[in-house]
């Protein structure tokens, strides 16, 4: 039936469009409407910025780790901002940790991570030809472009980039008078962020209308791959969340530069009062965080929808709890709508309040332990197979685990008043949600790399690079925690004045040496990546033995994935290892009356309608051909 | 690319989320409209909840409304704030020119509907007819918003006595004409900030809907959509301009009602 079927396929693919464009290099590379090329921009991209936030922040660790250390070896570089003692400008250290920031929040783990996997993944994993729109997903990768040049561009200005932190809180943030960074760079900030929400919302429409609409034969929701749902509730999110930073960031713009005062009120600087009266800081705070929470799952869904992909196919198992993933993430998406205040318990918000919001924070623990117990049980007796994408995903787990237990620290308001806005907080969210949330990126990029380039990349290498990265990331932000603790806070220049606070300085010594050896770990991968591009071994069509519809694809898929018809779907993306069958994995293409020897009892059961359903789209088929002709 | 996707051979054993089929019988171009206009929503809120958060934050005029003067300590009684109409001085009806263009803005949203059906009838002629009276519709809502707008900057022939910090950072104590951004007679001067960049932002959107409508009328006109064999284009413009109609339904609440 399965052979006949192909059969099938291979008689009607000429009635179906020639994909083979000639492209010339312009419409290929640069203004693409392809949706791989685009995803590989946003790879491309993505990376270029992660090493520039990298840098800034080993830059500000040699700082807080070796505060008397010359850094006149970085005036070709920094020019001015090493002053004339060799030491690193106080207002271009918060100009640093501003930056690194934002560059990592939204440049890298969201442009760079959601950009990069939902437009690659959704049309190969759902079966479609491109995104609903082509024009629209390139529109959103040139605004994210252009967004980028100007972030950019602002850190090389006179007054240097942004510096208010990556929340940028007024009233620091609206007065220009305040600090360097409230100059022309927190403008460039505002105008880059907005180009950048721009491509956020049109790459979102795109990516949650496609699924939707675009899904193959077959492809219910209830066989999507995690990774799609993933994508999908990501891209919910950010629809929903990214307008009300829009509007923030806008009545930002009106309180800099036309004398609103949405944000200000009552201020005195040099004893002199400023007109502003009737606005609110905290008003800020909460249009903010209400973008600024669900952020954290914008940047860790797709993390998780790769890593449940990842971990099943290379434990040979089905996902456990497919379903319990699907409503653990749904759950997830609605709750990162309602716990937004819990960045704000000191911000002089009514402690009942607080109470409600500690409330529903402390419910995300329900969905994130589903998941976490989902990844071990799924790995649990499994014939596990290490791939480097297979250990980045399992490191994913280690820090949400780690990470998450913090959280749980953090969301209690009576304890948040002693960690507030130290280092124990920058402990927790840098495991929780940005390493975490790298891991998944880096396993991504292991696993889909024969996807994207046609060619594997060294495992060797990714070994090397995983154990290197891994433990650095531990010994980063682990010691980090006691630092918390212990009462250090963050986005301090210098914290020496307190004799008491000498006990830092070893904690902070080796945290630093550890972030810049993790650091230069990455250059492994960077060699990996583009050494593999062009000299790394040509890749089989299924490396990974993998059952979703992205390996039945030619090596290097055409504008349009597919050179024939496009495979229908006949069951969920998870039967490996399945009792009775002949192979550890069966492709979703394969229908399930080709498949008698391992069909479960209700699997069974469904064989006559697919079957019918075959029979029907035979007739339809030959009727609209009959009907052509 | 996408219409390649939308296969016609598709049993309807399916099932409707059985994928090969649009389950929610609308094209991914009238899909992406609604996912748009929801998360415009959401700014359209973050603003109204910015101005309710702000207007609760001062008291409201407590005296009787026919003695009302302005002043920045309490919020101003709007039907004593909105009450001109053009070309004459003397008579001061509360709210009757905001509520005429906001009449005129929801009849243009009838037409509109008129539109698309005669859309669906593929009808050229009636789809450009009610076309340009939505056009037409939008325009004057424009141009009402301008008289508006001068009016109160311009401000009343009394002006108000108000106390309040200049920009040169000086206490001063004077009569104030109109309003800008930083001082208005009617009231504290979040009120005409807020003023300012709500209703500027709706009308903003309604700019880009009056765009957009002539882009349709011509289109229309000259048979784009005729030869096209669809009239969806006309549809998805209709969302955007009910959903901004909508919305001006929620700010006049705001700004002339509460």
């Amino acid at each position: 039936m399965a052979t006949a079927h192909t059969a099938s396929h291979s008689a009607t693919a000429h009635d179906h469009h020639e994909h083979e464009h000639h492209d010339n290099f312009i419409t290929k590379y640069i203004f693409t409407q392809d949706h791989k090329m685009i995803g590989k921009q946003f790879l491309i991209t993505g990376i270029f910025w992660a090493i520039i936030g990298g840098l800034l922040s080993v830059i500000f660790r040699l700082q807080l780790g070796f505060p008397d250390m010359q850094l006149e070896f970085l005036k070709p570089i920094l020019g001015g901002w090493i002053t004339a003692e060799g030491k690193l400008d106080p207002d271009f250290y918060l100009a640093l940790v501003t930056m690194h920031g934002t560059i990592m929040v939204f440049f890298v783990l969201t442009a760079g991570l959601s950009g990069t996997f939902s437009n690659f993944l959704i049309p190969l994993q759902i079966g479609a030809r491109d995104m609903a729109s082509g024009f629209m997903n390139m529109l959103s990768y040139w605004f994210f472009f252009l967004s980028s040049v100007i972030m950019f561009v602002s850190l090389f200005i006179e007054t240097g980039p942004a510096a208010g932190g990556w929340v940028v809180y007024p009233p620091l943030s609206a007065l220009e008078q305040a600090i360097p960074g409230s100059g022309l760079g927190m403008t460039l900030w505002l105008i880059a962020m907005t180009c950048f929400i721009a491509s956020s919302l049109l790459g979102g429409i795109n990516y949650i209308t496609t699924v939707i609409n675009l899904r193959t034969k077959g492809m219910s929701f209830s066989r999507l791959p995690l990774t799609i749902w993933a994508f999908f509730l990501t891209a919910v999110i950010g629809l929903l969340s990214f307008p009300v930073l829009f509007s923030a960031a806008l009545l930002l713009v009106f309180d800099r530069s036309f004398g609103t005062s949405f944000y200000l009120s009552d201020i005195y600087i040099g004893g002199e009062p400023l007109p502003n009266t009737g606005g609110s800081p905290v008003l800020y705070q909460h249009l903010f965080w209400f973008l600024g929470h669900p952020e954290v799952y914008i940047v860790l869904l797709p993390a998780l929808g790769i890593t449940s992909e990842i971990i099943a196919t290379n434990s040979r198992k089905p996902i456990f709890g497919y379903k319990a993933m699907v409503i653990s993430m749904l759950g997830i998406t609605i709750l990162s709508f309602i716990v937004w205040a819990h960045h704000m318990f000191v911000s002089g918000m009514n402690p009942f309040l607080g109470s409600i919001f500690m409330f529903l924070t402390l419910i995300i623990a329900i969905p994130s332990a589903v998941k976490v117990f989902n990844y071990l049980t799924t790995l649990w007796r499994g014939n596990l197979i290490f791939t480097p994408g297979m250990l980045f995903s399992i490191g994913l787990v280690s820090f949400f685990i780690s990470g998450g237990l913090t959280g749980i620290f953090l969301g209690n308001s009576a304890i948040d008043i002693q960690l507030h806005d130290t280092y124990f907080v920058v402990a927790h969210f840098h495991l929780v949600m940005g390493s975490a949330s790298f891991f998944g990126l880096m396993a991504g990029v292991y696993h889909w790399f024969p996807k994207m380039f046609g060619r594997m990349m060294d495992a060797r290498l990714g070994y090397v690079h995983f154990w290197l990265t891994f433990i650095g990331v531990y010994m980063v932000f682990f010691p980090m925690h006691y630092i918390g603790i212990a009462g250090f806070p963050r986005r301090y220049y210098t914290w020496t004045n307190f004799e008491f606070s000498n006990m830092y300085t070893d904690l902070n010594m080796f945290v630093s040496a550890a972030a810049i050896v993790t650091f230069a770990a990455q250059l492994i991968f960077l060699f990996n990546f583009f050494y593999s591009m062009y000299r790394g071994r040509v890749a089989s069509l299924n490396p990974w033995r993998s059952n979703t519809l992205e390996w039945t694809t030619p090596l290097h898929p055409g504008h349009g994935n597919w050179p024939g018809e496009i495979p229908a779907v006949y069951r969920w993306p998870y039967d490996y290892s399945k009792p009775g069958a002949p192979e550890d994995f069966i492709p979703q293409t394969v229908p399930l009356s080709a498949t008698p020897e391992s069909n479960l009892p209700h699997e069974q059961e469904l064989v006559k309608l697919e079957k019918a359903i075959i029979a029907d789209e035979e007739t339809l088929l030959v009727a609209n051909e009959s009907k052509a002709s | 690319m996408s219409t390649t996707a939308t296969a016609i051979g598709v049993s309807p054993k399916r099932g409707v989320w059985g994928g090969g089929n649009e389950p929610l019988k609308a094209s991914y171009g009238k899909l992406m409209m609604w996912f748009f206009l929801l998360s415009d929503i959401f700014t359209f809120a973050a603003f109204l909840i910015t101005y309710a958060s702000i207007r609760v934050s001062y008291p409201a005029y407590a005296g009787p409304a026919d003695q009302f003067v302005g002043s920045n300590e309490y919020w101003p009684v709007p039907e004593m704030v909105f009450d001109a109409i053009p070309f004459t001085h003397s008579v001061h009806p509360p709210l009757a020119f905001v509520g005429l263009m906001t009449f005129i803005l929801i009849m243009s949203s009838v037409t509109m509907v008129l539109a698309v059906e005669a859309g669906h009838r593929n009808d050229r002629n009636d789809v450009t007819k009610w076309l340009l009276w939505t056009l037409l519709g939008g325009i004057t809502f424009l141009s009402c918003q301008a008289w508006e707008w001068t009016h109160f900057i311009h401000g009343t022939d009394g002006g108000s006595l108000i106390t309040y910090v200049n920009k040169l950072g000086q206490v001063v104590t004077e009569t104030v004409h109109g309003a800008n951004l930083s001082v208005n007679e009617y009231g504290p001067a979040a009120f005409a900030q807020l003023f300012f960049f709500i209703t500027g932002f709706h009308g903003f959107h309604v700019t880009i809907g009056v765009f957009l409508l002539f882009l349709a009328f011509y289109q229309s006109a000259v048979g784009v959509y005729e030869r096209r064999g669809h009239y969806e284009m006309v549809e998805k413009i209709g969302l955007y301009w009910h959903f901004v109609d909508l919305v001006w339904v929620f700010v006049f609440t705001f700004f002339y009602l509460i």
